[in-house]
């Protein structure tokens, strides 16, 4: 049954179950695929006669400038991650405390920013938050770039509490049972018997999440920030906005993406596979 | 409705909470257009998406190696590669290729494919991708031995596949898909960095032109929220449909 | 439906008994609309062993659960050493500490060796001095046989030798009293007996013990008393000899020429 509240889960960018063993090989047609666009769209292009640079030059001259955008992305992905965990592990007990003030809005919290598309999240967090912050008669200012972070912490901290919540309810309820019989309060069993069992669990679908997040870090460039995107297109203008440039950019765009979760990829893969053998 | 109309307009005077979408009438328009394409991209895109799944699923078992490696590398190519680059790629990277034709409406030269038709082909393809994943585990998940009863009774190998596989696979993979399919509809929404006019964009529009950007946000989630629901509820009507009583899949998500 | 105190128990190596050390009095139970348990009393004496026996969906396990309080009972009354467990303000850490349990499917902590298991309550909870607890804990192994598994997680354990080591991780609580809930379910006729000698011979020290089991051999020799229940209610009680031999309530015996 599709419960409401399960339907907002993330697709899943990882290998399932069964695609584990196949994963090298899947992803090496994925890398042919791509860098066979990519050939083809560059070589289209220099058929075009125009008296202008060949692709490779311009991709030369400009590569650096593109992969400090990458960067750039990588940076705000792996921020929105830290915060966002860092916030959703706390939000994912809440959920479970037993106490309904605490869990109810936690509850609420964590379903809202599920559920919320995540490009219009972006948008409010860079649109409606200020632009700077004055503590202590300091002006701090509050770039695009960080409300950006933030515009993507948010649905990364719902998805970890999610993520968190699931581990533990995983945990088999005897787990509970004998540290209850055994005298641990609730905060003794959770920090040191049921938690500790859960990060095994929690790993895969977290890398899956920084996967993601890594995705629609590109999301910021509709919002203005400059990352990869924008460079690339001012990066196209300054090539005097040649058309047939347009494919191999942003095909380039794709393969620096793809080479980064390739490794995201295997490492997913090799821990799903630790889990499953110590179980 | 016009009185409805009036009231709202009353309502921003008092409270400036201002939904100019509800009681101007060239808003109310754009807004209206704008819901139905982001409806319309949903639909069109969830049909065509399902469709590359089973195809591509089908494909994935097939004999020549070629074909299945090609499958894998189109699954990997748009897992792991953001959709909004995806997006530009087709309309900005492929758009320029394609020839352009006299768009007798206008008089002038359009492109042959427009934006809203490359937004539904990339959002398809991405989504396609994640289904044919999402179908292949349902298919694996159906019991070999099914496959073999079935061939002995002397269906041949896209009949074992339409008739027997299919129908219990997409009984394994329903769950994984609805989720699959509701990302899909918020994602419709990246169709705004290409132009489409679907309901973020229209959004946009209307609060540049009114500035009431806190009202349209909240609008545009609880809008997004709703449509969801809307899915999930249609979803969870076909997963009861299809319901075999006592059929526990074997494995599947 | 016979709900009688406890004949005079035999005089045990624990010495005499005053008061019993357990005393349950018209306890009541239910989960929503399924009553579970429907009115028991028994009394336990100290140093004593008793087996409860009966078919599945009887009560026992409940039963068991609602003596060291982790099921709150609806009504009745239990009392363990003066404590009474029905108490809203009743003090769960004195209680557990003297109420021992092993469960069914043993419950080990996975992330943690055999030593740890059984040294972590001592230490965390009862704030015991590291050092006396690990030599304690060195002395439980052996005294459940598993010297040398000391660094062996549960993962890397048999069945039998996983439940010894639960066995261990309860003593280390030196409770007065242990229950034990159809610990040899899960196991297979081998790896049981590692296990039922380990029950005997804490029984033969003078452990007060209340066995849940389907081990009619075991209840046979180990036990001073049996108790037969069903349908949430005790039907039976004897010692053993009587209640195998000349069972008197026809239920009893029914469910005895069943698995005997």
């Amino acid at each position: 049954m599709l419960r409401l509240r399960d339907a907002f889960s993330l697709p899943l960018v990882s290998a399932s179950e069964g695609a584990l063993r196949n994963w090298r090989r899947t992803e090496r047609a994925g890398l042919a695929v791509l860098l066979m666009i990519f050939v083809c769209s560059s070589a289209y292009a220099a058929t075009v006669v125009s008296g202008h640079d060949p692709i490779p030059v311009v991709l030369w001259r400009w590569a650096p400038l593109l992969l400090w955008g990458f960067l750039f992305n990588l940076i705000i992905s792996a921020l929105s991650m830290a915060v966002g965990t860092a916030a959703g592990l706390p939000l994912g007990i809440m959920q479970m405390s037993p106490n309904p003030l605490v869990s109810r809005p936690a509850r609420l919290v964590t379903q809202f920013f599920r559920n919320a598309p995540w490009l219009v999240l972006l948008f409010i967090c860079v649109l409606l938050l200020p632009f700077e912050f004055r503590v202590f008669g300091l002006r701090i200012p509050f770039p695009d770039w960080a409300k950006a972070v933030i515009g993507f912490a948010l649905p990364a901290m719902a998805n970890v509490a999610e993520i968190v919540r699931g581990a533990v309810q995983s945990v088999p309820s005897g787990q509970w049972e004998s540290a209850e019989s055994l005298c641990f309060s609730r905060r003794q069993t959770m920090m040191q018997i049921i938690l500790p069992q859960c990060v095994k669990r929690m790993l895969p679908p977290w890398m899956n999440l920084y996967s993601l997040i890594t995705m629609s870090s590109v999301n910021a460039s509709v919002v203005g920030v400059n990352e990869m995107l924008t460079i690339t297109t001012q990066v196209h203008a300054a090539e005097g906005s040649r058309p047939e440039l347009l494919a191999p950019l942003y095909s380039f765009a794709l393969v620096c993406f793809f080479i980064y979760s390739y490794p995201i990829g295997r490492w997913t893969e090799y821990l799903e596979r630790k889990y499953q053998v110590k179980e | 409705m016009q009185p409805i109309y009036d009231w709202f307009r009353l309502f921003y005077e008092r409270t400036g909470i201002n939904l100019t979408f509800i009681y101007d009438s060239f808003d109310r328009a754009r807004m209206i257009k704008g819901f139905w394409l982001t409806i319309e991209l949903s639909v069109v895109t969830i049909v065509i998406s399902i469709a590359i799944g089973v195809f591509g699923a089908w494909l994935r078992g097939s004999r020549f190696t070629l074909v299945r490696r090609g499958v894998d590398g189109f699954i990997s190519a748009f897992r792991n590669t953001p959709p909004l680059v995806q997006i530009y790629f087709f309309y900005f990277g492929l758009g320029y290729l394609l020839p352009r034709v006299m768009d007798p409406s206008t008089g002038t030269m359009a492109p042959l494919v427009t934006n809203v038709q490359w937004a539904i082909l990339s959002l398809s393809l991405f989504a396609g991708a994640f289904n044919i994943e999402i179908f292949r585990s349902g298919i694996e998940a159906v019991p070999k031995s099914m496959l073999e009863a079935a061939e002995s009774l002397g269906y041949t190998r896209s009949q074992i596949y339409w008739y027997v596989v299919l129908p219990l696979a997409v009984r394994n993979c329903l769950p994984a898909l609805g989720n699959n399919l509701v990302n899909l509809v918020k994602t419709t929404n990246l169709a705004y960095a290409i132009a489409v006019p679907e309901l973020m964009y229209v959004s946009k529009e209307i609060w540049s032109d009114a500035t009431n950007v806190r009202e349209m946000m909240i609008t545009l989630l609880i809008v997004y929220i709703l449509l969801v629901a809307v899915l999930v509820a249609i979803l969870n009507r076909i997963e009861r449909a299809l319901r075999v009583p006592g059929y526990i899949h074997a494995g599947g998500h | 439906m016979t709900e009688i105190v406890l004949p005079k128990p035999e005089p045990s190596a624990a010495g005499p008994s005053g008061r019993p050390l357990i005393s349950l009095r018209d306890v009541h139970k239910s989960f929503g609309s399924v009553q579970v348990i429907n009115g028991v009393s028994l009394d336990v004496a100290r140093g004593q062993t008793i087996c409860i026996i009966g078919p599945s969906g009887s009560g026992k396990s409940t039963l068991i659960r609602c003596i060291n309080a982790l099921v709150p009972i609806n009504s009745g009354s239990i009392k363990v050493d003066g404590i009474e467990v029905n108490d809203p303000k009743l003090d769960k850490l004195a209680l557990r500490r003297k109420v021992g349990i092993v469960f069914q499917q043993y419950n080990l902590f996975p992330h943690k060796t055999a030593l740890q298991n059984i040294m972590m309550a001592p230490v965390t909870v009862l704030k015991q001095d590291k050092v006396e607890v690990e030599a304690r804990a060195h002395a439980l192994l052996k005294k459940v046989r598993l010297s040398g598994k000391e660094q062996a997680y549960p993962g890397e354990l048999s069945g039998g030798q996983q439940q010894r080591v639960a066995i261990a991780r309860a003593l280390a609580m030196r409770p007065d009293i242990m229950l034990f809930d159809e610990v040899t379910a899960a196991l297979d006729p081998e790896t049981k007996k590692e296990v039922l000698y380990t029950i005997q011979d804490l029984a033969k020290e003078g452990m007060t013990c209340i066995v849940v089991t389907h081990e009619m051999g075991f209840a046979r020799e180990v036990a001073d008393h049996v108790y037969f229940t069903e349908g949430g209610v005790i039907v039976e009680h004897a010692p053993p000899a009587e209640f195998f031999g000349k069972a008197k309530d026809p239920r009893t015996r029914e469910f005895l020429s069943q698995v005997l």
